[in-house]
């Protein structure tokens, strides 16, 4: 996938951003023509579960810029800001990647372009949003609602990081309506959805099928 | 039949257009940035006009097994809304990014004064990023629009070979002919060119830099134009390998002068393909 000689254009990609860090806004649009494109995975052919070849590379180059000891935690913000706001969607999902990577992000300005990305409706970008950052610093209502984006748009569960640890009853809930209205259609239930109902949950709550608001729970519990 | 349609506004086209084109054999489309049908009235607009062009488009039409590339300009009608003009500004980091493949619509509406100066300032740009150009011709007054185009092209420096003079017709192929550009003609279902007139021109000039597009957008037009006009070539004598090169190769050949092009994507998404051309269209390119 990647040759020697793409191999060797990323390396001189990475002295130049950890040399000079605020070079990475013009060398971003530019990196896959240099250093290349495509799956990693054939089976995974967006990039959905494993980062494609541009991602890497892209990411490769945020941690060289944000590990050159050049930038503080608010010029790193920034960087990141603009790259993610300015890119096109290929530029984004790399800055969402990268984001489960740089530990040194503050997580306010992490969550602001995570939550961006879940109101798209581009699956690749809300794969690449429901990373490790979002699993541990995406409050439990937007992380909640970017599980059942999610299962909307066909992003594999898989996607989801750690998604059975932060499994709860109002998931659960939500799963099960979501299930409900599919079968309610005559449509297919994905197998992700019987998953979240199926997994164990540290508040298991009241029974869906004891809440007389949400009576269909009950097919989902099933 | 392999088809690139060079030049159509998806944006506003629907999900059914893009299902019957791909079932026509459409498998790349370039969206030339162009004005709403009523005019826009800040920079904004512009910005995210531009940033669908490579983001929701691109995927959209992924999700029909078309390329989508794109090009960038202020377009020569709101060339002359002095409100616009900061949207000059934006052009440079667009143009950088993969998928943009030219600069364009540029050109002539009017043919005013600020029309020109932001021709010439395109004329730059395109030079500066190293991408060809993609130039509007105007529907009134023609003939001499498309003369100053090529004077100003001419005047830029810019190689022949890297603009396509677009909108052309019988009156104004000969010039563009001459001038050494890339000819590019627009099919519509009743104005502009249609089919049966684009294969006599191409009797009478040959196939060498000529491009055939649908131009679809808002108005009446037909995203299919580039199949039927494929169908007359045929129907005409041409072969099927001479439709392949006016539909699908002259536009290859022309976008990837931008080293820009994506369509190693689409090659992968179409398993039955059987064409090449991976490496001249992964140009390599100083940052």
């Amino acid at each position: 996938m990647t040759t020697p000689a793409a191999a060797a254009r990323l390396a001189e990609l990475v002295t130049r951003v950890t040399e000079h860090p605020n070079q990475l806004p013009t060398l971003f649009p530019a990196v896959a023509r240099l250093v290349g494109r495509g799956p990693t995975d054939p089976a995974d052919r967006d990039g959905l579960l494993t980062l494609r070849v541009e991602d890497d590379a892209r990411v490769t180059l945020l941690a060289a810029a944000a590990g050159s000891g050049r930038l503080d935690t608010n010029q790193l913000a920034a960087l990141l800001t603009e790259l993610y706001e300015e890119g096109d969607g290929d530029e984004r999902r790399a800055v969402l990647r990268a984001l489960d990577r740089l530990d040194a992000v503050d997580p306010r300005v992490g969550r602001r372009l995570v939550e961006d990305a879940l109101r798209s409706n581009d699956p690749r970008l809300i794969a690449a949003a429901m990373g490790r950052f979002a699993a541990r610093h995406l409050g439990a209502d937007a992380w909640r609602h970017g599980v059942l984006k999610c299962l909307f748009v066909g992003v594999p569960l898989a996607a989801v990081t750690d998604w059975a640890d932060r499994v709860d009853s109002e998931l659960v809930r939500m799963t099960a309506d979501f299930t409900a209205e599919r079968e309610a259609a005559g449509r297919t239930v994905p197998e992700d959805a019987r998953r979240i109902l199926a997994a164990p949950r540290p508040d298991p709550g009241p029974e869906p099928s004891e809440d007389p608001e949400h009576p269909q729970a009950r097919e989902g519990e099933r | 039949m392999r088809i690139f349609d060079p030049h159509i506004h998806m944006t506003s086209r629907t999900t059914d257009d893009y299902q019957a084109m791909y079932d026509a054999g459409v498998r790349a489309v370039t969206e030339p940035a162009f004005w709403l049908g009523q005019p826009r009235t800040s920079v904004g607009s512009f910005r995210d006009y531009f940033d669908g062009l490579v983001g929701w488009e691109r995927f959209r039409a992924a999700q029909f097994g078309i390329t989508h590339h794109c090009t960038v300009a202020l377009n020569p009608k709101e060339a002359n809304d002095p409100r616009l003009a900061g949207v000059l500004d934006l052009l440079p980091r667009y143009l950088a990014k993969d998928g943009v493949v030219a600069v364009g619509e540029t050109g002539f509406d009017a043919m005013t004064e600020a029309e020109e100066t932001v021709f010439v300032r395109h004329l730059g740009l395109a030079a500066e990023h190293g991408l060809p150009v993609l130039v509007h011709t105007p529907h009134r007054d023609k003939v001499e629009g498309t003369r100053r185009s090529l004077e100003l092209v001419a005047g830029s420096g810019l190689p022949p070979g890297m603009v396509l003079i677009d909108h052309l017709n019988e009156v104004t192929v000969g010039q563009v002919a001459e001038a050494g550009c890339w000819m590019g003609f627009s099919i519509y279902p009743d104005t502009k060119m249609d089919e049966h007139r684009m294969v006599k021109v191409l009797s009478e000039y040959g196939l060498d830099r000529m491009i055939v597009n649908s131009a679809a957008d808002w108005g009446r037009s037909d995203p299919l134009k580039t199949l039927k006009t494929g169908r007359a070539m045929l129907d005409a004598g041409f072969g099927e390998d001479d439709v392949d090169r006016v539909l699908w190769r002259n536009p290859v050949e022309f976008y990837a002068q931008s080293g820009r092009l994506l369509l190693d994507d689409a090659q992968a998404a179409d398993p039955t393909a059987t064409w090449e051309g991976n490496s001249v269209l992964r140009g390599q390119r100083p940052v």
